[in-house]
Formats: structure tokens, sequence, C-alpha cells
């Protein structure tokens, strides 16, 4: 018995780490330019993780170098417990990765793209080689366009076979860079499915998205990235926990609300028929009992958490360009 | 790996495309010959003249006039291809997360490249010795050194030149492959490469850098010619093999060094 306890564990099954992904310090300068910077990611093992930032902020280049295709210009990077890229033979065959878009052979047709990419895999059971295509095709939906050459592919043709390409195979951790990216509602929807239910199996799932909705419905953390800094990171649950609700009244009377409002120390926001107010800890029933007392009509009456939108705007501001 | 990436080379359309050209060529010179008449006496290239009395020797004759242009550039396409080309496409980034390791992805593809080598000068040696021998008569081999051989020993000897035809493209492939790995342009590979040709012949053609000529890989292209000698001489195959060597050596360690480092970011 103890010879069995003394075998090491198979290769295929490292001991499972509390981070799917942990990175160090990581940073990387093109030039002068730091596009990431000092980059301490944490994304706890089981989680369907929401990577956000704007264009530009040093998403696509973090994901590289989780992959190990660059090298980073300082810190360490951790792969389900594994230093990358010393390990990457080891710990790859269990991460699935979309970066920066699909890509395939434009003379293939769907089906021969998937069974060259899992050709060149490190597991090459050839046998079963068939129904592991098959798999992936079914799953995102292609089964039906598998012969068409991937130069015939529409763009969210060429997303969800960019998608069988890194569901291969049964993977821990998925990596995806803005996975739903050209997809029809119907594609959109199946990838949310699908990642709920990948989750599910206790796949971690790594996104990248700017569809900030679609983030909000499957994610249970979040990170957001501006100008290669890490803004915040954590549960989604509990950065909403530690955002201040807004209050929103629709009422003909904006200067008796907004006065009574400020007697309790809030700080009204008069726009053309509502009154807002961030409120902190009074109880919402109160606050309305107190503006009827007080002669305010009102028609509508609402206390909201912000939206992941808000919030995202928030931390990395209201700019549309481009910042660098 | 290796034999997925044979498969994936040679089913492609572009490799079937320069083979079918490699092999044309033969066909409309042995053509040329049969309906526009011989070249005189002493002109032309040393293996035409034989072909009209020898159907065999258009194997050679074919070698010889796709070697200085043909047959590089076809070599040029795909070394250049091998890696830039995946690049290009942005396949790249996908065969290393699978993971495919750098090393292990490099070996596949040079080996790809030198089975291509050896492939594309087969074809023009077949494709010539079949149309020689349907449209000339074929006999006993007449050597360069006067001599007759049997017909079976001058196609053994004809084999042999193609495979040194072969090994003597390796230099450029080595080449081809180091300039693959530098850019994520596969044109720019292919161009790079055939720059790199031009001027080896050019160099090798100015008569005052003689002192540089025996050190480029163009030089002892046409030594295969020796093997039709009655007595076979191996001093100038054996000069141009060892230095094509060389070059083998030197491109793709730097091949290595740069691809096993290089960002990817294609
Ligand atoms: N090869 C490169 N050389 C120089 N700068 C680069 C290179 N690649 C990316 N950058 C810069 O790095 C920054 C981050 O790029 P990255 O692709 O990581 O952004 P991203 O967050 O993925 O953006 P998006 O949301 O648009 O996909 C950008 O400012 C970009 O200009
Ligand atoms: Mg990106």
């Amino acid at each position: 018995m103890t010879d069995l306890a003394l075998r090491p564990a198979p290769a295929s099954a490292p001991p499972t780490s509390a981070f799917a992904i942990r990175t160090n310090a990581l940073t990387k300068r093109f030039g002068d330019v730091a596009v990431v910077d000092q980059l301490d990611l944490e994304v706890p093992t089981g989680s369907v993780f929401g990577f956000l930032g704007p264009n530009g902020s040093g998403k696509t280049t973090t994901i590289r170098m989780l992959l190990g295709l660059i090298a980073p210009s300082a810190g360490t990077v951790e792969l389900l417990g594994r230093p990358i890229p010393q390990a990457a033979r080891e710990v790859l065959p269990a991460v699935g990765a979309l970066v920066e878009g699909p890509a395939c052979y434009p003379w293939l047709t769907g089906r021969q793209n998937l069974e060259r990419m899992d050709a060149v895999g490190p597991e090459r059971d050839r046998s079963t080689r068939h129904a592991r295509v098959d798999e992936a095709l079914e799953r995102v939906g292609l089964s039906a366009a598998a012969s068409k050459k991937y130069r015939a592919y529409s763009l969210g043709m060429r997303q969800r076979l960019g998608l069988a390409v890194a569901l291969l195979r049964p993977r821990r951790l998925l990596i995806l860079d803005e996975p739903t990216n050209g997809m029809d509602p119907q594609g959109t929807r199946e990838i949310r499915h699908l990642i709920r239910e990948l989750a599910a199996d206790g796949t971690t799932v790594f996104l990248s998205s700017h569809l900030l909705a679609e983030i909000e419905q499957v994610c249970t953390h979040v990170a957001v990235m501006n100008l290669g800094r890490l803004l915040t990171q954590g549960s989604l649950a509990a950065m909403q926990q530690n955002s201040t609700p807004r209050l929103r009244i629709d009422t003909p009377d904006l200067r008796l609300a907004a006065d009574t409002l400020a007697t309790i120390g809030l700080e009204p926001i008069t726009g053309p028929s509502t009154v807002s107010a961030d409120v902190m800890r009074a109880e919402p029933h109160e606050l309305c009992r107190m503006l009827v007392d007080a002669g305010v009509r009102v028609n509508g009456f609402a206390v909201e958490r912000p939206s992941l939108e808000d919030m995202f705007v928030a931390l990395t501001g209201e700019g549309f360009d481009v910042a660098r | 790996m290796l034999r997925a990436e044979l498969l994936h080379l040679f089913r492609r359309r572009r490799i079937h495309a320069l083979l079918g050209v490699l092999a044309a060529l033969p066909v409309v010179i042995v053509f040329v010959l049969k309906f526009a008449g011989g070249p005189g006496n002493g002109e032309g290239p040393t293996f035409l003249n034989q072909v009209t009395n020898n159907g065999v020797f258009a194997a050679l004759a074919a070698l010889t006039i796709t070697l200085p242009v043909f047959l590089p550039l076809a070599v040029s396409i795909v070394a250049g291809d091998a890696i830039a080309g995946e690049a290009t496409q942005g396949t790249l980034r996908y065969l290393l997360a699978r993971p495919t390791g750098r090393t292990r992805l490099l070996v596949a593809k040079a080996v790809a490249v030198v089975v291509f080598c050896f492939v594309a000068t087969l074809a023009v040696a077949v494709a010539g010795l079949v149309v020689g021998s349907i449209l000339f008569p074929v006999g006993r081999v007449v050597t360069l050194s006067g001599d007759t051989l049997s017909l079976w020993s001058g196609i053994l000897r004809i084999v042999g030149a193609a495979g040194v035809v072969s090994l003597s493209l390796l230099g450029l492939a080595a080449i081809g492959l180091f300039a693959s790995t530098l850019t994520d342009v596969a044109i720019g590979a292919m161009a790079g490469t055939l720059g790199v040709l031009i001027l080896s012949g050019v160099l090798d053609a100015i008569p005052q850098l003689s002192a540089i000529h025996p050190w480029m890989f163009t030089h002892g292209w046409l030594s295969f010619g020796d093997l039709l000698r009655t007595h076979v001489t191996w001093t100038a195959i054996g000069k141009n093999l060892a230095l094509q060597a060389g070059y083998v050596l030197v491109f793709a360690t730097a091949a290595w060094a740069r691809f096993t480092t290089k960002d990817v970011l294609a």
C-alpha cells in the first residue's frame, strides 16, 4: 500500500492549486512603453473570470504571456500551479485557448483544420481523433458546416471553429480572448450556455470581453485593466456589495426633493425630471416616507446597484479615444 | 507530428502546382528537342546534345536546366513559408499553444522542407526520364568520358545525380528556414531567400571575387555532372556537399536560436 502512496501523481493530473492563473509583477515592455505593468492577477480555480479593459489596455498581451507565446520583460506566470514557460509542456495540454480571434488554414475544411490541430498536439491517439473532432464540432454547433472550406466561413463560424480548437480535449482551464466577437445573438447565447456548462464541470474559464452585460451574466469574478495596470479584481458579488447604491426619484418637484435629501446629508444631483443621490446607509422606505411627508410628489422611486458598465466607466473614465 | 507535417505540406494545392510546373518543364524541353530539331553540336548545355541519341539523358538535361532557377525558386517558396506562413495565417500561436514545442515544430518543418527538396528534384528527373524514353530511342549510356555503360547502370548514375542535386539544395533550404523565422510575412521570407540565391549567383560570376567563389553555396551546384564520367571523380561533389553541410549547420542553428526565443506576436 505504501508503494501506491509513494508513487508520483500521473503527469496528466498535476495537483490542483488554489489559483488557476497567478501572475506576479508581470510586465511587458515594447520599447519604452510598459504595455502590461506590474500585473498581479489571481484567478481562483473554478471561477468564471471576466478580464476587462478598454482597447489597448494590454489584455491580449497578458494572455500571450500566460500561454508562453511572448516572454515577460519582468515578473512571473503560474498556470495551474506550475511556472510558465518552464512547465508549458506539462500544463498547456490542460489549457484551451482562443487568442485574438480564430486563425485556421483557409484551404482546409473545418473538420480538416481540427484534425490538423489535433494531430500536432501532444496527445495523438489517432483512433479516437475522429470522435474528438466530431464532439468539438457538435459543441460549437458547426457539424453542418464541417466540410465547408474555412475560407468560406463567416466571421461567427470562424469564431466557433476557433472555440472548437480550444475544446478539442477536456480542459481544466480555458483562456478565451473575446470569444463572442462577431457572433449572432443565438451564438452568443450558446457560448454563454457552454461557458456555464464547462464551469459546472469544474473548468476554470478566463475570458476577456467588451460585452459587459455578457460578463455580468456569466462571470463570478472580474478584473479591470487600464493602460497596462490592474485597477481592481475580485468576486463580482463583493464588488457590487462594496459599491454605493444610488437612489433615483422621478418627480415634478425637483427643488423640493433635492433640498429634502440635502437635509439628511446626501448630495443630490438634479436631472431634467429626476433627482438622484448616492445612498450609503439610509433605508429606502424611510427615505420614501420622508420625501412624501415633505410634500414631494413621487412618480417613481428606485434604489439601484450600479451595473458592471457603470463601474467599468467609473474606473476607466468616460473618454472614447484610445488612450495610447 | 512528422507524419502530420508531411501530410499537411503535400496536401496543399500550391505544392501540387509547384511540382506540376517542375515536372512540366522537362516535358516541354523534350518536345522542343523532338519537334524543333536538336541543338547543333557544341551548343547548349552539355546533356541536351545526347538526348536525341538516348532518351534517358533527358533527365540530366532537365536537372541542368531547372537547377539554376526553377528548383531553387520552388525550394525558396516552401522553405520561406515554413514558419512565416503559419505566422501570417496566425496559426502559429495555436500550434504553439497546443502545445507543440518550438524545437519540435521547427524540426518537423525542416524535415518537410528537406523531403520537398528530394521530391521536387525527383519530379524533374522522373518526368525527363519518362518523356525522354517515350519520344527518343533508349539504349546504352555513353559517359562524358566516351565509354558506354549498360542502360541500368546509366539510370543508376542518373538517380545518383538527382540525389546530389537534392542535397545541393539543402544549403538554400536552411537559409530559407532561417529567413522564415525572422519575419511574420511569408512573402518577405520567400523574397529574401530568393535575394540571397541571386546574390550568391552574382558574386560567383564576378571574376575579381574569385577568392570567395568556393564559399558560395551555388558554386558547386553543377558538380553532379561528374557522376556521368566513367570513373566518377568525387572531389567537386564532395566539396559541394561539405559546403552545403556547413550552410545547413550554420543557418539551421541560427533558425533554432531565433525561433526558440522569439516573441510570437502574429
Ligand atoms: N508588437 C507590438 N509592438 C508594440 N506595441 C504593441 C505590440 N503589440 C501590442 N502593442 C501595444 O500594446 C498595447 C496593448 O495591446 P493589447 O493587444 O494587449 O490590447 P487589448 O487590451 O487586447 O486591446 P483590445 O481590447 O483592443 O483587444 C496597445 O497599446 C498596443 O498598441
Ligand atoms: Mg485584444
